[in-house]
């Protein structure tokens, strides 16, 4: 399916990706070209195929549910691009 | 006399145990063939100081006469595994400086067994590449160049950074990561071996994800033997990776050697693709008669939807990165662009720190993730991988493994494919069906090309039987008689 200017303005936004005006156009040219590749899997007959989610036959495993690890802010905080005072400083998110 | 950088890690550790010379003697070695190839830029960071330290403590316990299964050899890091105070980056702007606080469990486990890391090795963009030019730092170039040419060729990616530095002698073997190819194709590209086991064997934690379902840790090594090494300390059950098996370790190495009388291999014949070179499919028959020499029986089988992995593949892998990468929104870590709003800083961040290939799967990602094209798109490639699986399981009913190329060409020049996203993906066309199934594969040089260029040949094994491709792979190995060294121009 051919992706348009519009679709690839969306999903940009989904992505949270800022694209330049002038990069969509070509955008929409390279994702189509990837898209049109990949139709060929409608000629696969998969009905009644269960899909596969995992790579292995295996169920997730449980643990007690205890505390692990924790306590350790400044290893948290360490890469920080801000921070003070042991939080994170992200910008202003409600007016 | 042999240089102790030319030595395979098998007999290095056997020289570091009897003593002939010391850890120390070997790393400095290898820093110092390190330094003289930056014009390979195979690494992204040198850790010489930390090296030597590692390697003095790993003398003090040779002397002791203890010492673990790696004790004293020097090892590089694909830039994807975190290490501990050791700055990692993914082949990414966006990482920043990021200087993990903690190991990653694969790279813990070869330091228990006493190795030593000389640097983190350079790769394709959160491992998205099959020729290492998405990296951020610029693409590795490979050792090994066409006879009488000196253009600058590909090691492949996107482990490209640990091919190249054992193809060329930097390091006695690398860690690397395989989402659709990224061990095996390199080492068909560099003449080196390269496995990626059954999913679940080696630990992800620590590792940076792409396509979690997908991604899983391996070596890249000198020798078959070699690899096997490496594997033992890699792998094992990790409670800290919800998908790591919690199955026993083998003694991987001591398969290697073993006779492969009796074993029934299978030739797919769907991967004999159009266009794919003559010398390619030359050293696949050589491989078949190699094999029968040895003992096998070498059967033709049928993977009917071999065609449709890849397509699939550029389904699953985007979709699972544009959510794994949705992490980098520059608050906790890494870099971070200023902006206006919150959401400016998100957009802006993102668009300075990927690049464009990393930026084109995330889209992908979003839109077959997104609204109305879910199940056209995302569940419908999960049953097409539910049936490629199904195709192998079938196939394992009657032979013990699969023969195969490792790629469809040998390598390429730098540039020559990076204008076409579809063209580049194709170069993952024999190794990304197993990374769907989940099985153990390995590439072993098998030959050169007219250009004097190495080619692989793939082993694929059930799933938790490494065992039976280590034993098949030692076989092949011996037949092929791979020499061959690239040139030292660097």
């Amino acid at each position: 399916m051919a992706i348009d200017v519009e679709t690839v303005r969306k999903v940009a936004k989904l992505a949270h990706i800022r694209v330049p005006e002038a990069r969509l156009a070509p955008l929409a040219g390279e994702l189509s070209g990837i898209m049109q590749w990949i139709e060929q899997l409608a000629e696969v007959d998969t009905n009644g195929v269960e899909p596969m989610t995992s790579a292995v036959a295996m169920g997730l495993p449980m643990r007690e549910d205890v505390v692990t690890e924790g306590g350790d802010a400044a290893a948290i905080l360490a890469n920080a691009p801000k921070s003070r005072d042991g939080f994170f400083v992200v910008p202003k998110v409600v007016e | 006399m042999t240089t102790l950088t030319s030595l395979t890690l098998k007999d290095a550790l056997e020289g570091l145990r009897s003593r002939s010379f010391s850890s120390a003697e070997i790393t400095r070695a290898h820093l110092d063939a390190m330094e003289a190839a930056r014009g390979l830029n195979a690494f992204v960071l040198e850790t010489p100081e930390a090296a030597l330290a590692q390697a003095a403590a790993s003398d003090e316990r040779l002397a002791g006469g203890e010492g673990g299964p790696l004790e004293g050899a020097p090892l590089g890091i694909k830039d994807l595994f975190c290490t501990k105070g050791v700055r990692a980056t993914a082949g990414s702007r966006i990482l920043g400086d990021f200087t993990p606080t903690y190991e990653s469990t694969v790279t813990a486990h070869l330091w228990r067994d006493g190795a030593v890391m000389t640097g983190k090795l350079n790769m394709d963009e959160f491992a998205m590449g099959s020729s290492n030019e998405t990296s951020a730092f610029g693409p590795v170039i490979n050792p090994w160049r066409s006879r009488g040419s000196n253009r600058a060729l590909t090691p492949g990616g996107s482990s490209g950074g640990s091919a190249a530095a054992v193809a060329a002698d930097l390091v006695l073997g690398a860690t690397a990561t395989d989402t659709g190819g990224s061990i095996r194709q390199p080492a068909s590209l560099t003449g080196t071996v390269g496995i990626k086991p059954t999913y679940g064997r080696c630990s992800r934690w620590g590792v940076v994800a792409f396509a979690s379902s997908l991604d899983q840790a391996g070596p890249l090594a000198k020798t078959v033997e070699d690899a096997a090494i490496l594997l033992k300390s890699m792998s094992g059950h990790d409670p800290k990776d919800s998908t790591s098996l919690p199955v026993d370790v083998p003694d991987f190495p001591s398969f290697v050697g073993r006779s492969v009388k009796g074993l029934r291999i299978g030739v797919p014949r769907e991967y004999r693709v159009d266009g794919m070179p003559a010398e390619i499919d030359d050293l696949w028959s050589k491989g078949v008669a190699w094999l029968k020499d040895a003992g096998c029986e070498v059967v033709e089988v049928s993977l009917p939807h071999t065609r449709y992995a890849l397509p699939a593949y550029y389904i699953i892998a985007p979709a699972e990165a544009s959510s794994n990468l949705a992490r980098y929104d520059g608050m906790r870590y890494g870099a971070r662009v200023e902006g206006a709003s919150l959401n400016d800083v998100y957009e802006l961040t993102r668009a300075e720190g990927f690049g464009e290939e990393v930026k084109r799967r995330i889209l992908i990602g979003a839109y077959v993730l997104s609204a109305g094209y879910y199940d056209a798109y995302y569940l419908k490639a999960l049953k097409v991988r539910r049936r490629i699986a199904d195709d192998f399981d079938k196939a394992f009913e009657g032979v013990d493994a699969l023969l195969t190329p490792t790629a469809p060409s040998a390598a390429f020049g730098l540039g020559e494919n990076a204008a076409d996203p579809v063209a580049m993906y194709l170069n993952d066309i024999f190794t990304v069906t197993v990374n769907l199934a989940g099985l153990p594969a390995i590439s072993v040089p098998g030959g050169l090309d007219a250009q004097g260029l190495p080619l692989g040949l793939q082993l694929i094994g059930r799933a938790l039987d490494e065992e039976t491709i280590f034993s098949l792979a030692g076989a092949l190995e011996k037949a092929a008689a791979f020499k061959a060294r690239p040139e030292r121009w660097w």
